[in-house]
């Protein structure tokens, strides 16, 4: 492990972490509200989307920003007016407990959990609490179809999710997501390391139902029926204004961030690059050289930006699903499939 | 079949069991107002619907709020103002609105407008039809999440609006249609341009076709929801592409003798056996091809000649009763108009095709789901001014 050359105190670590964490988390967000939702689907739909504020519209998303927090925070008469506005911040805080585990660099993460992506896909499914409390407490009866489709949906999709990681788990033998992103980055394919040895090679089928479970659980088109525009209004946050709005707004899109940092880190190599380049050890993290944690933020954030392409291409173009359509293709399919992928993986690992 | 005593006796003993249970589980339904303000409703239409989960069990339209009155202030205007108004009935395909009317005067006045007049004005009727055909199957897509076929939509409509603003002077309201003929002629080197419009139209078909039409979720969100076998249909009064749907081979542009330019076009009209909402899309999309090939065909066929015949400078109609209806964009389209010899009409009945088209969605909402509810709200594509006039 490389020491900090100066000693940091414990505060000054502490504010120097919750800086980290903002900035892990919004700016992703951000980025992918203004390059996806404005511009990508602009593209797509032949038009230009917001050109006025900043050079090609890039402070758009400042003057959206302010335009909620000048609105009125209101809550319907008959709401469970605490729980209905702290159903928000249930949302967020799964997205910041998330972010937590996800490692940057071969320093550069804030904790080192020996089980790291146990805990992401346990605390990932804390979103579905807030999403439920805010249909049912909200009184409103689209807001109560839209949570109670959430939480089915949620629920259903987790599953798939799991089992799409474990077949990285036992490729990569461990649950840490560092000692992930080193498997690959120090594995070789048939003696040739050049490449390292990305898992989406391997668990192709694995990081297919990734994608399409990490969709779902962000409830994207094809599977957005919580939010449903033209069936529900919008669903679980229909009655929601202003900043509270605000709060869902980035919440939904910084999951997509964090879902697609967690996606880079098991299927396309994380942080790293082929360590096989510099001569580096994957078993002594220390050989890795102290740049690796200025580049790998913006490695991993290249791979997050183009996963999340994939994730909202789709979201432009296709239609949605129907409730008992996505249950029936969770359950029917996905969850098989998955379970054959990690089956077929223990037998591949043992036998080589 | 013979029962003996105790297999009744153990029948009543079942009938009553599930009786208790249903007793002791009913759920209380819900009532879901699916508008008046409300996304998926194209304005101001309220679906009452009664659900059991997700699951409709009963379901009524209540259409009226933004009812303003047309037949009647028909009543109070002479008979060119009336193009104004009825324009505004259909706002997406506003040309065609004022076509059965205008024909319905001059079959009381006993003229007939000069050939010319006849094909242009079948022109602009086929092209209305497109401008709003071409945004119910953009809009088809945002119904079900899917929101860049609408902006595909839009961009494409635009061609054929230009095309109508150019030729009438209005992109939304053209009032256009005069009785004995047209108010102007082309403007020159309309005709190309229409040629170029109508093209790139035929490519927005097959762009509409490929995203969305050859989509798995979409057709899996389609077929076999919310069928409308043929006598229903006919009993309800659907008229236009849903009937068309529904297996009933029956187009006014082609059963009916009009003063119109139809039949010197080589068209097809569509039917489709199963009625389903995806047999509803499929027809409308068909029907805007067949449109296209009607107007390209008719561009070549555009004979020389004034556009107004000679009418008197104050239109007083005789005294009478006519009946004309038309295939228009969304269905039947006719006027009842009743004249006593005056400047303006005595009673003017509207049969506006969404209006019945809706009627049939207490039937066809039965038992389906909230998210086909919308879906089938979407294929039977009405018009909130064609249902309230």
């Amino acid at each position: 492990m490389v020491q900090f050359a100066i000693e940091i105190p414990y505060w000054g670590q502490s504010l120097l972490r919750v800086v980290g964490g903002l900035v892990a988390v919004l700016l992703p967000a951000g980025g992918i509200v203004y390059l996806f939702l404005f511009k990508m689907m602009s593209f797509m739909q032949s038009r230009l989307g917001p050109m006025e504020a900043g050079p090609y519209g890039s402070l758009q998303l400042v003057a959206e920003v302010g335009k909620w927090m000048q609105k009125e925070d209101l809550a319907p008469e008959r709401a469970d007016v605490p729980i209905y506005k702290i159903a928000p911040l249930i949302v967020l805080l799964s997205t910041f407990l998330l972010i937590v585990v996800v490692p940057f660099g071969p320093d550069a993460y804030f904790t080192d959990f020996e089980t790291g992506i146990f805990y992401a896909m346990a605390v990932g499914s804390v979103s579905v609490l807030g999403i439920l409390i805010a249909g049912w407490s909200s009184a409103n009866k689209y807001s109560l179809l839209g949570g109670l489709r959430a939480a089915g949906q949620l629920i259903a999709y987790e599953l798939p999710m799991v089992l799409a990681t474990l077949g990285v788990v036992i490729q990569a033998g461990s649950m840490n997501l560092n000692q992930i992103v080193v498997a690959q980055n120090d594995g070789e394919i048939f003696g040739f390391g050049g490449l390292g040895n990305p898992f989406i090679i391997t668990q192709f089928v694995g990081f297919l139902i990734f994608m399409i479970a990490v969709q779902a659980e962000l409830t994207q088109v094809p599977f957005d029926m919580p939010i449903a525009e033209s069936e529900l209004v919008s669903g679980y946050m229909t009655e929601y204004s202003g900043f509270r709005f605000l709060i869902f707004f980035i919440a939904e899109f910084a999951t997509a961030g964090v879902f697609a940092f967690i996606a880079s880190i098991l299927f396309l190599g994380g942080w790293g690059i082929p360590f096989d380049w510099f001569g580096w050890d994957g078993a002594d993290l220390g050989t890795v050289d102290n740049w690796m944690n200025v580049a790998g933020p913006i490695i991993m954030a290249t791979k997050m930006f183009i996963l999340v392409a994939i994730i909202m291409w789709v979201r432009f173009s296709y239609p949605r699903f129907r409730e008992d359509q996505l249950q029936t293709f969770a359950w029917k399919f996905l969850i098989p499939l998955s379970l054959a992928n990690i089956a077929a993986t223990a037998i591949l690992k043992v036998s080589f | 079949m013979t029962l003996t005593d105790r297999q009744q006796l153990s029948y009543i003993a079942s009938q009553a069991a599930d009786a208790r249970l249903n007793v002791e589980l009913e759920t209380e339904g819900m009532t879901l107002n699916i508008g008046p303000q409300h996304p998926a409703t194209h304005g101001t239409l309220r679906i009452i619907c009664r659900l059991d989960g997700e699951q409709v069990i009963w379901a009524e339209p209540s259409a009226g709020y933004m009812h303003r009155g047309y037949e009647k202030l028909t009543e109070v205007r002479t008979f060119p103002q009336v193009t104004t108004l009825v324009n505004r009935i259909d706002w997406l395909g506003s040309f065609a609105n004022e076509v059965p009317f205008i024909l319905a005067a001059e079959k009381l006045m006993e003229i007939e407008a000069p050939p010319r007049a006849q094909v242009i004005r079948t022109i602009l009727f086929e092209l209305s039809r497109i401008a709003n055909v071409s945004l119910f199957l953009g809009d088809l897509g945002v119904q079900m999440g899917a929101v860049t076929p609408v902006f595909l939509a839009f961009r494409d409509r635009e061609y054929v609006l230009n095309l109508i603003e150019s030729a009438t002077g209005g992109r939304f309201h053209p009032n256009f249609d005069r009785i004995g003929g047209l108010k102007d002629d082309l403007p020159k080197g309309w005709i190309d341009e229409a040629r170029q419009s109508v093209k790139k139209l035929m490519q927005f078909c097959d762009t509409i076709e490929d995203l969305l039409f050859g989509n798995e979720i979409f057709q899996s969100r389609m077929r076999g929801i919310g069928v409308i076998p043929a006598e229903v249909a006919k009993d309800y009064g659907l008229s236009g592409p849903n009937l068309r749907a529904s297996g009933v081979d029956w187009d006014l542009r082609r059963d009916q003798e009009l003063p119109m330019a139809w039949d010197k076009a080589d068209w097809k009209v569509w039917t489709h056996p199963d009625g389903d909402s995806w047999a509803r899309c499929w027809i409308r999309l068909q029907e805007t091809r067949e449109s296209c090939k009607i107007v390209e065909q008719l561009l070549d066929q555009i004979p020389a000649g004034p556009v107004m015949t000679k009418v008197p400078r104050i239109i007083k109609v005789p005294a009478g009763e006519a009946w004309v209806s038309t295939e228009n964009p969304l269905g039947e389209m006719g006027y009842y108009v009743v004249s006593k010899g005056d400047l303006g009409p005595f009673r003017v009945k509207i049969r506006s095709a969404s209006f019945n088209n809706i009627s049939v969605v207490p039937w066809v909402l039965k038992g389906v789901y909230v998210p086909d509810v919308i879906t089938i709200l979407a294929s039977l594509y009405f018009i909130l001014g064609d249902i309230d006039r």
